[in-house]
């Protein structure tokens, strides 16, 4: 142990007198790309705009985007068709970002080994740390008209290894009957989240997610509740002629955007939102909403036994239960300067989801609700709730400085007895951005973020109570798309 | 003591990491001679500051109005029509006599507005104090501002109601100015001299095309259209008539115009049970109306 301290303490020398040295490479890399490059990100490209006419930095909207994306990417004039365009434009990016990152994961159960012994002869907690250069994965981004108010966005990525999927694939029938309230989208799309997840600033593992959009109580069985995830489904939404007012409702599979349907036989989710700005003088727009995602998905599934044993059929699953995520969204400015978002959740999934019931095809349920299963007794809805603030600086268009707090705390536990904090998350991130030149063309934002999570009894037992984790991540990097 | 250089060593490296972007930002930030101008724009109850605009101005108009507003931003070689060049405060849309400067709500209502047939979006996202200041900080580029004043906006009369005969009379002023000559007899911009037409910096221009449904450019209203002509667009080969039309007669000439366009409209019904032929370009040109 002590040995393995001293090997810390080295590996963190070696990094403080690098860092600069690194700094410094790194910066005037930075600072010799001061100059315009030769290609055009999709919709810039398309209209001449640069990248800050619609991102407050990119890839966050601000409202002129928000409004543009809410017309199917169009501006609204004569020439958002594609006739317009030299034959030669096909609307694609392409992002992905080389980073450092150091990565420290406490109280980590591991193995022990005593003198002359090759197999593990007991164990031990202790810190696990890593750090090196990493790719993050690729993301192939198009979309656009097909012709004027039919629009699409397919988004094939990649983890860092290549692997492909379908992040994105809709299409949508933009100002029907000439009206901005009705427009129809249907495909794998992502939520009507007013703090978009996939337009999030901060990239590490923990800090590159909303954590209050993915959350899932400890041993419980649904992943269908992740409003972070894009899903397959069909959106209906609307929005005043300048945007201030907005609506969504969504029809949703309760696949967790899964395509195949490989879960339930008959599950749906739906998902709605509703949302006002207003006009605050020199302070800006304010928008406050809310949202509301309910359904239902499966419990009980077919299993085949077979050679190796029982396994579960995909797309069989039946005996529906309920869960629900319900809040505020705000969207406060204060000057050109200064916003603050705000995002709050009040959760509760079925008690059958709660202990361990549901996702039984990725291993994510512990049972299978079949014919004369019953309930632990005393077992009870989980509940939570949550809330997310997102403060930034913006110094220019150029540069942001970001922070974020958020906290998740079960307000219910679904087995009585279980401490009241087990499982509750908080998470704070800071970081920056700074992106050396602004066109139309391209984007490239050298980035800086750390982020500090906390989770409340988790990690493993440490004679009778298991132990809280905090985990770490620094990362630096060059985020860009071309 | 080793150590305590190398904790040294990290809290530099961090303080350069933060430092050096934010130094070279800082030297990216441009319009130091706007932080000095007091212009203001006067809309309303609104008062426009233009040094409160510098940043929105960066953020939504330099890429193609540039940061000297000389509408020579890093997108203008791609756009037609080229964006406007603020410097010589000239302005198509305006409620202004021709050659005069518009009014602030001139300016305010063009960046709430967009231009169609052009890649000016509609900026109605902006509040309404953030475009007032935009509006100021537009006005600083120019020196006409600081020696002239804004032109007095023109009359308006009341729009009188929808005739077949004010269809008819309007058919005869288009005739009479010779609207036809570019924006062709249908009002489809294949006039004679639609192939000639440049701005006054030389560039090609097109006449409207009344039949394309899209919005023309300085509003659809009638009262917009009205304006257009008894004022002119500035910079471009469409004059002012406001010497050559009188009030009544622009009102005509507004319900004739509204019978090319495609939006369905009471003009359009009315010119088709009159069965109203397009202007004859070798027919004698009708006399003014109080000249018969």
């Amino acid at each position: 142990m002590h040995v393995m301290r001293r090997l810390r303490i080295r590996s963190f020398a070696t990094f403080a007198t690098s860092l600069p040295v690194l700094s410094l490479i790194l910066v005037s890399l930075v600072l010799t790309c001061v100059q315009p490059a030769n290609a055009i990100p999709a919709f810039a490209r398309k209209y001449g705009l640069r990248c800050s006419a619609c991102h407050e930095s990119w890839p966050m909207l601000n409202y002129f985007g928000q409004k543009f994306k809410d017309n199917g990417y169009q501006l609204m004039n004569d020439r958002d068709a594609p006739i317009w365009q030299n034959p030669g434009y096909w609307p694609v990016t392409f992002r992905i970002l080389p980073i450092w990152h150091r990565v420290s994961t406490g109280k980590v159960l591991v193995d022990t080994y005593s003198a002359g012994s090759t197999a593990p002869t007991g164990s031990a907690v202790q810190r696990v740390t890593s750090s090196g250069f990493d790719l993050s994965g690729l993301d192939f981004h198009t979309g656009g008209t097909l012709e004027k108010n039919f629009s699409f966005y397919v988004l094939p990525s990649s983890d860092s290894s290549g692997s492909f999927h379908f992040e994105t694939v809709m299409a949508r029938l933009d100002n029907l009957f000439g009206s901005p309230w009705l427009n129809v989208k249907l495909g794998k799309f992502e939520l009507d989240n007013l703090l978009s997840e996939k337009r999030i600033l901060t990239l590490t593992g923990n800090g590159g997610i909303y954590q209050l959009y993915h959350f899932i109580p400890q041993g419980d069985g649904n992943i269908f509740g992740q409003m972070g995830d894009n899903q397959l489904g069909v959106e209906v939404m609307g929005h005043s002629y300048n945007d201030r007012t907005r609506y969504s409702a969504a029809l949703l599979s309760s696949v967790d955007g899964t395509p195949g349907l490989p879960y339930g036989s008959n599950a749906y989710s739906g998902f709605f939102t509703a949302s006002q700005a207003f006009d605050a003088g020199k302070a800006g727009v304010q928008r406050i909403g809310g949202y509301a995602f309910v359904g239902l998905a499966p419990t009980t599934w077919i299993t085949q036994t077979g050679p190796s044993g029982s396994t579960v059929i995909p797309g069989s699953g039946i005996g529906n239960k309920s869960f629900s995520r319900e809040g505020l969204v705000g969207q406060f400015y204060f000057g050109q300067h200064v916003d603050l978002q705000v995002v709050t959740q009040h959760g509760s999934d079925s008690a059958w989801f709660g202990q361990g019931y549901g996702d039984l095809i990725d291993g994510i349920a512990s049972g299978n609700n079949t014919t004369g299963t019953t309930l632990p007794a005393g077992s009870r809805s989980p509940t939570w709730n949550g809330v997310l603030l997102e403060p930034h600086y913006v110094y220019s268009p150029q540069l942001i400085f970001i922070g974020r707090f958020e906290t998740i705390r079960m307000s219910q536990q679904s087995t009585p007895g279980v401490a009241q904090s087990f499982g509750n998350i908080t998470s704070y991130t800071i970081g920056y951005r700074y992106n050396p030149f602004m066109t139309s063309r391209a984007g490239f934002a050298w980035h800086n973020e750390y982020n500090w999570l906390h989770q409340d009894g988790t990690g493993p037992s440490l004679g009778i109570n298991a132990a809280n984790i905090n985990t770490s991540e620094l990362l630096l990097g060059f985020d860009f798309d071309f | 003591m080793r150590t305590g250089l190398r904790k040294w060593s990290l809290w530099l490296g961090a303080a350069a990491l933060l430092a050096l972007p934010l130094a070279s930002s800082a030297q990216l930030s441009t319009n130091d001679l706007a932080q000095k101008l007091n212009i203001e724009s006067h809309i309303g109850n609104l008062t426009g500051h233009a040094k409160a605009a510098a940043m929105n101005y960066r953020r939504y108009c330099v890429g193609c109005h540039g940061e000297l507003g000389d509408g020579n931003g890093e997108n203008a070689v791609w756009l037609d029509p080229k964006p406007r060049n603020f410097q010589l405060g000239i302005f198509k849309c305006r409620s202004t006599p021709t050659s005069t400067l518009p009014t602030d709500t001139d300016l305010f209502d063009s960046i709430g507005r967009g231009f169609d047939r052009s890649n000016m979006p509609i900026w109605n996202t902006l509040t309404k104090q953030e475009r007032a200041d935009l509006v100021a900080w537009v006005k600083h580029f120019s020196p006409r501002w600081a020696n002239e004043k804004s032109g007095d906006p023109i009359q308006i009369p009341p729009e009188p109601e929808v005739t077949p005969e004010r269809i008819k009379a309007g058919r005869d002023v288009f005739a009479r100015v010779q609207c036809w000559k570019c924006h062709g007899v249908q009002g489809m911009a294949n006039g004679p001299s639609a192939s000639t037409l440049t701005d006054d910096l030389g560039r090609p221009i097109l006449a409207y095309n009344f039949t394309e449904g899209s919005r023309p450019k300085c509003g659809d209203t009638d009262r917009d259209i009205y304006r257009i002509f008894m004022t002119g667009l500035d910079g471009t080969p469409m004059p002012s008539f406001a010497d050559n039309i009188k009030p009544d007669e622009a009102w005509d000439l507004v319900f004739y115009l509204r019978t090319f366009m495609s939006q369905h409209s009471k003009e359009k019904d009315m010119a088709k049970q009159l069965g109203l032929k397009p202007v004859d370009p070798n027919a004698p040109v009708p006399a003014a109306s109080g000249q018969q």
